[in-house]
């Protein structure tokens, strides 16, 4: 009989907390979200003996109970409600050895709810050199818990982990901290009132503004005197004990903890001295950034390349192993060129991720949030801001949810706006073909135009959301206190494990989502433009062979001009043409107009679109690429030339064309005005953009 | 007794006190608290935000969240 126990990982954020959640379980977890908000939950089982299974959670990394943010609110809400079906049986509390003081603070919170919880110290690898030394059994007594010593990077200690954690039923319970010594008057009252209660759960019941289930709000005492104290008389108390708490910590430490301040040798200080230079600093970060944009550009066009002509011999294969008829059709000119309008983007984004959470993992994020903050906040934005800019290179909605540690709501609102300007990976296929159809491809001083351009267009993504930033903030009148408070962490080598895991699920759950997304809309494009109402459509052949005209062309060029002249009158070409007179002054053909409709359910749709309806009816089989340069105006020039090109990549860059981010805005922010001011202005300003450029540069 | 703000890059001073009604809890659960000690060890440009080591913990803050914090210098 398999006995199956929850483990909950708990512990400050930069505490390596992930490294062991990743040790426990492996690749064998999974990542989703708590049902109704976007905090990220992942869970994972690790098998500790041949009758123990264990389900692992890894909880939002916080620095105590009292929550400033959703992420932090998870915590209290799940520790609370022992009817959870995540309350854990037992806690791990993850620590690091430098910073053990700091940690412990949360768990004598965590201590004080009086669930069996051990104690993780991790990084011991570092203790020798920072000239660390701890009486681990004196401190195991003194806060009456089990320790474990371990160290993700050397893998040691994990076992030894196991083995406490299969014993946790000897883990002893009892709390660290009498709330009566806060402030005797107001718990002893609280005591009378609530005589069978925890006085730390309900002290914690009544500050925690959080959402508890109809079970724990039962509890709370509205009526009572507690909560009409006045804010900062809890506020106060708050204070009060955490001040009780390090005194505690202050006291065991001292016989336990000592450091011995010649053996530390400084990273830390020879590191800071250079990158966050008053200038140097500065310099660094734009390289840094350079390269990376550098790197993804180049790193990923063979993959890209090669994914491209993959998927071009697929269809082909299909048309030519498959009989002919409706499903073949569906598989090779709508399935297929769907797939590989998603499948191209996976080495961008993986690139992406993998830049993003090596500059996390080595702890340089937080050096450039301290270098950016007094810029951004000239307008409205905050130093935080620069995580989810960075991120919404790679996706906005990572990016949205990124903003949620900006302690004030306007500097976070402000961010959560104008994140979707930064030029998301779903963009770039659209930019790469538009760049290789209308840039040319020489080079100037070595450095190539194309290259440029899509630098260019990154480069304006940021300007935009600076720009309509310092609008906003003009705008927004409310005048909230911004508090930051920002962790400088230690620079680490990042672990090849945390990197791997993270590039490998971010990568995954956007080829997942978004090729759902773009599978559906693929199929549904090909229907609507393989059928047609009317005489128009189903007469197509015979309409055009009695068509005066075309009586001297090639059998070939018949085809050709049928399949147009259906196209022209199925379902979609009657759609597209319909927007024609408003995207006409765009440069913009009938063709276009459909793959921009499509694309307002997510971008990258674009070339998948294209691709899909210059397929369907044409058996030749080339890259869509070729496809794309091959079409021509009425007037023989082509389609795709300098002004409408630019012009449609401009459209690209300023529209809000992503139902995904659109959603988790809404949730982000609570309610539709936000994501609809934003789909409203967004729209506006890339229509009249486009319009601007193409009237001059045509 | 000077406030936090007017801390000299690289000097230590021991914190005073608090305007407890204006400083995020966060902080104070970071380790700003009476009696501990705190450097200045980097400043960003315009002196804001500031690079601190407040007891062992490593923090930047903004000036106007430091002009609460009163510190006495010690070296």
């Amino acid at each position: 009989m398999i006995k199956t126990i929850n483990i909950a990982l708990i512990g400050n954020p930069n505490t390596g907390k992930t490294s062991v959640f990743n040790a426990l379980t492996g690749l064998n977890q999974k990542v989703g979200n708590y049902p109704g908000i976007t905090v990220e939950k992942k869970q994972g089982i690790c098998k500790l003996n041949r009758t123990i299974k264990a389900r692992i959670l890894d909880l939002p990394g916080t620095y105590s109970l009292n929550a400033s943010s959703m992420d932090e609110s998870v915590v209290i809400e799940l520790l609370l409600n022992k009817n959870d079906l995540d309350f854990p049986d037992v806690v791990v509390l993850v620590t690091d050895v430098e910073n053990l003081k700091r940690n412990l603070l949360l768990f004598t919170q965590i201590k004080d709810l009086e669930i069996p919880t051990v104690l993780v110290i991790n990084m011991s690898d570092q203790m020798k050199r920072k000239g660390i030394s701890i009486d681990i059994e004196l401190l195991e007594k003194q806060l009456n818990t089990n320790i474990v010593l371990i160290s993700t990077r050397e893998k040691t200690g994990i076992d030894s982990l196991k083995e406490t954690l299969i014993n946790y039923r000897n883990i002893p319970t009892s709390p660290i901290l009498d709330p009566l010594t806060i402030d005797e008057a107001y718990f002893q009252s609280l005591k009378h009132a609530f005589p069978n209660q925890s006085l730390y759960k309900l002290w914690l019941v009544i500050t925690q503004d959080v959402n508890f289930t109809k079970l724990e709000r039962q509890k709370v005492p509205d009526s009572a005197d507690f909560k009409t104290q006045s804010q900062s008389y809890l506020k106060k108390l708050q204070q009060r004990e955490t001040i009780k708490r390090y005194q505690i910590i202050n006291k065991i430490l001292k016989e336990t903890y000592q450091v011995n301040k010649e053996e530390a040798t400084d990273l830390r200080s020879r590191l800071d001295n250079i990158l966050i230079h008053k200038f140097w600093g500065y310099v660094i970060f734009f390289i840094i950034l350079l390269s990376i944009f550098q790197a993804i550009f180049d790193w990923s066009s063979i993959p890209m390349d090669l994914i491209d002509s993959t998927f071009v011999q697929l269809s082909e294969a299909v048309n030519n192993y498959l009989p002919p008829g409706v499903l073949t059709n569906l598989i090779a000119e709508g399935v297929i060129p769907g797939l590989g309008g998603i499948v191209i983007f996976i080495p961008q984004i993986a690139f992406l991720f993998l830049f993003i959470s090596i500059l996390e993992e080595t702890g340089y994020m937080s050096r450039v949030v301290f270098l950016m903050d007094r810029g951004l906040r000239r307008y409205g934005l905050n130093g935080k801001s620069v995580i989810p800019l960075i991120s919404g290179t790679a996706c906005a909605i990572p990016a949205v949810m990124a903003t949620r540690n900006i302690e004030s709501w306007k500097e976070r609102l402000i961010t959560i706006l104008v994140v979707p300007f930064t030029t998301c990976s779903a963009r770039l296929p659209v930019y790469l073909i538009l760049i290789s159809l209308v840039i040319p491809n020489q080079r100037f001083l070595g450095i190539s135009y194309q290259g440029l351009t899509l630098m260019g267009l990154y480069f304006l993504g940021f300007l935009m959301a600076i720009v309509s930033a310092s609008l906003m903030n003009k705008i927004l009148k409310t005048s909230t206190k911004s508090y930051f408070v920002v962790e400088m962490p230690n620079y680490k080598l990042p672990l090849l494990k945390n990197v791997g895991i993270t590039v490998w699920e971010k990568t995954r759950a956007f080829v997942v989502e978004a090729g759902r997304i773009i599978l559906a809309i693929s199929i549904l494009l090909w229907v609507m433009a393989s059928y047609g109402p009317g005489e128009n459509f189903s007469n197509a052949e015979d309409i055009v062979k009695t068509n005066a005209a075309y009586e001297n062309i090639s059998a070939a060029e018949l085809e050709i001009k049928i399949a147009s002249y259906r196209l022209e009158h199925s379902y979609i070409g009657i759609l597209g043409k319909s927007l024609e007179p408003a995207i006409a002054p765009l440069g913009y053909d009938w063709k276009i107009g459909i793959a921009l409709i499509s694309s307002f359910a997510a971008r990258e749709v674009f070339v998948g679109t294209l691709a899909t309806i210059y397929s369907v009816g044409n058996d030749s089989q080339e890259t869509i690429k070729n496809k794309m340069s091959a079409e021509i105006r009425p007037d023989g020039t082509p389609l795709f030339n300098l002004a409408s090109g630019i012009s449609l990549m401009l459209f690209y860059a300023f529209a809000m064309q992503c139902m995904s981010t659109l959603a988790i805005v809404k949730k982000e922010t609570n309610g539709w005005k936000w994501p609809l001011i934003q789909l409203v202005a967004m729209t506006f300003i890339a229509y009249f953009a486009a319009l601007i450029v193409y009237q001059i540069l045509k | 007794m000077i406030s936090l703000d007017k801390l000299g890059l690289g000097e230590t001073a021991i914190i005073e006190s608090i305007e407890t009604d204006f400083l995020p809890l966060k902080l104070i659960e970071m380790g700003c608290l009476p009696g501990n000690e705190v450097s200045l060890l980097y400043l960003a440009p315009f002196r804001d935000p500031m690079y601190l080591k407040i007891d062992e913990a490593h923090l930047a803050i903004r000036i106007e969240v430091a002009k609460y914090i009163m510190v006495k210098l010690i070296s």
